[in-house]
């Protein structure tokens, strides 16, 4: 096949299938009981150096327990696949730049510093022209079809996007011509994350999982990664699974820890469930305009919480989740 | 005849050009409202594609995320993104619609970055999302933005998204499939196409009480004429009264 154009971007990930088979033929997957709290998991499946992949679409779905942890224990050097990453990505950013080290050290950008129509981080922003994270471009599709190559098992897939164009240029993707018909395709390397996060609806003891509304990339995510930490909003008895197996979405034997953490996605929407909190994230990003008034909110929300359970507290708690939740129900 | 604003002949302009029993793929804000005004008008049957995964929601209000749970309220599938694209990369996706920082004479847009270093760029912008690969894929790219010499540039610092690429037959030599490529812009001046052989830039019509020299100050590149420079049809009191009581009513976009 030949080989043409090629983008001079890094790769951070290995996409060697033979390389993930070795790891996979020891990955266990047994039906055994895996939960677990938030602290625990980070602290045994996140190391520092780890590379990323979470969950959702940036703040639909996302797993913001485990990351609010991943900053308290201060975890270093991490990579991320950057596919609409929104305040996921504000959050891991908030361990740059603020005295504690270096959370990010790599991203895959398709989508990073911007929060959608809400505008862009300011703080995400200062970490990403700082110089200190390396950076390589892809889109949000190419980033889809990395994780879909490494969901199958092989090295690399084929797509038409990101020709002609400087996110070509700054890829790590090569121009291939079709071995059957000649057209000329973008080759994208599959990407196995050594970790991901994933914000479900329910799930059982063993990791089997339901997600309700889209899927954005969490499928094939789920079963690219060698390791893969799941929160759940709700545990269910494994029964249920049994019952109807046509809703598992993620199988458990791609999951190595589960947790329940109510209103996980929050300040994030959680489908048919609640509303994203816009005050809260319009005050995250307004407290980030200034570094010393973003420290005292980091203090006073991330570092200064035990856990997520408090951070809701300071949130409003109940009542305010309830609010959201008549929001999303447009009552 | 109705008082409007920039914004709302914007979104009545853009609603204009979608056509019936076609499919759209948006995001937030003035695009998705043109979808929803173009629904509620001429176009019962237009298709509306989230990236996220959202399929033909009946959207109740504005979304805020592409991929929050409004993107398929009451819809047909919640399916997920790489469904989507595939579904645009097949040739099933009519128009979507782009924004940047920074567009040029051949519709190449800048959502990347601005300055000329990519390790250390003045200015982080977010980058593709979704957009190179929207518009790679769709048959006609739309673009609704304001007007100005700071966006409409002669070369732009990081082409993100392709356009026409550096003229015609690029996108093909690209490999980019062919039929596809740059539509309509959309600003708060006038209405713009291109060039059906020099694939450039060049004025459709004019905004009510907009003149000719005012759109080529507005722009940093020489920018052609069709003939004969119409001027746009401004909103009609049915679009105006659909937009601002159904489709915006907390003038999120339209503004107040």
């Amino acid at each position: 096949m030949h080989t043409g154009a090629q983008g001079k971007g890094r790769l951070f990930t290995d996409p060697s299938a033979d390389q993930a088979r070795s790891f996979f033929a020891s990955k266990r997957r047994a039906l055994v009981d895996k939960l677990t709290n938030v602290q625990d998991a980070v602290a045994r499946l996140v190391a520092n150096g780890d590379y990323l992949a979470i969950g959702g679409f940036g703040s639909d779905r996302i797993p913001t327990a485990l990351l609010h942890e991943i900053l308290r224990q201060e975890k270093q050097d991490l990579g991320l696949a950057g596919h609409t990453a929104t305040h996921d990505f504000e959050i891991l950013c908030a361990g740059n730049l603020m005295g504690r080290g270096q959370t990010l050290n790599r991203v895959d950008i398709a989508y990073v510093v911007g929060l959608e129509a809400r505008g862009l981080s300011p703080h995400a922003r200062r970490v990403m022209q700082s110089g200190t994270v390396q950076c390589t471009e892809w889109t949000n599709y190419a980033l889809a079809v990395r994780f879909k190559a490494a969901a199958m098992g092989v090295p690399f897939l084929p797509l038409r996007s990101m020709l002609g164009t400087d996110t070509f240029h700054y890829s790590a993707a090569k121009t291939i011509d079709c071995p059957f018909t000649n057209e000329k395709l973008v080759a994208v390397p599959a990407l196995y994350p050594d970790c991901a996060l994933i914000h479900v609806h329910e799930a059982d003891r063993y990791g089997n999982c339901r997600i309700r509304g889209t899927s954005v990339a969490d499928f094939d995510v789920a079963r690219a990664a060698k390791k893969l930490i799941i929160t759940c909003e709700r545990l269910i008895p494994h029964e249920e699974f049994r019952r109807d197996p046509t809703r598992t979405v993620i199988p458990f034997y791609c999951v190595d820890a589960v947790c329940e953490v109510p209103f996980g996605s929050y300040p994030g929407n959680m489908p048919y469930e609640y509303f994203s909190d816009e005050s809260h994230l319009r005050q995250w990003l307004n407290a980030e305009k200034d570094v010393e008034t973003f420290r005292q909110f980091l203090d006073k929300y991330i570092y200064g919480t035990r856990d997520f359970a408090e951070y809701l507290q300071m949130c409003g708690g109940l009542p305010r989740m309830q609010e959201l939740r008549r929001q999303e129900l447009l009552l | 005849m109705a008082e409007y604003n920039a914004m709302e002949l914007m979104i009545c302009c853009a609603a204009r050009l979608l056509e019936d029993g076609k499919t759209v793929a948006v995001g937030t804000g003035a695009p998705c409202a043109a979808a929803m005004l173009a629904q509620r008008t001429t176009s019962p049957n237009l298709v509306i594609f989230f990236e996220a995964g959202g399929v033909a929601p009946l959207l109740p209000t504005m979304p805020i995320s592409v991929g929050d749970s409004r993107t398929f309220y009451r819809g047909l599938m919640a399916t997920s993104m790489a469904d989507v694209m595939e579904t645009c990369q097949r040739g099933l996706m009519d128009y979507t619609f782009l924004g940047g920082a920074q567009i040029d004479a051949y519709g190449n847009l800048n959502s990347s970055l601005i300055g000329d270093d990519y390790t250390k760029p003045k200015v982080r912008l977010p980058g593709s999302g979704g957009a190179n690969d929207l518009a790679s894929f769709c048959w006609r790219i739309l673009v609704v933005t304001n007007h100005d010499r700071r966006r409409f540039v002669e070369k732009v610092d990081f082409l993100t998204t392709p356009g026409y690429l550096t003229g015609p037959g690029a996108r093909e030599q690209a490999g980019l499939p062919p039929g596809t490529g740059p539509y309509r812009v959309i600003t708060d001046l006038a209405v713009l196409g291109y060039h059906e052989r020099t694939k450039r830039m060049e004025v459709h019509s004019l905004h009510p009480g907009v003149d000719l020299e005012q759109v080529k100050a507005a722009t940093g590149f020489d920018l052609g004429v069709r003939e004969p420079l119409a001027t746009t049809t401004p909103p009609t009191d049915e679009e105006l009264r659909i937009l601002r009581n159904e489709v915006d009513p907390h003038r999120y976009i339209i503004g107040r």
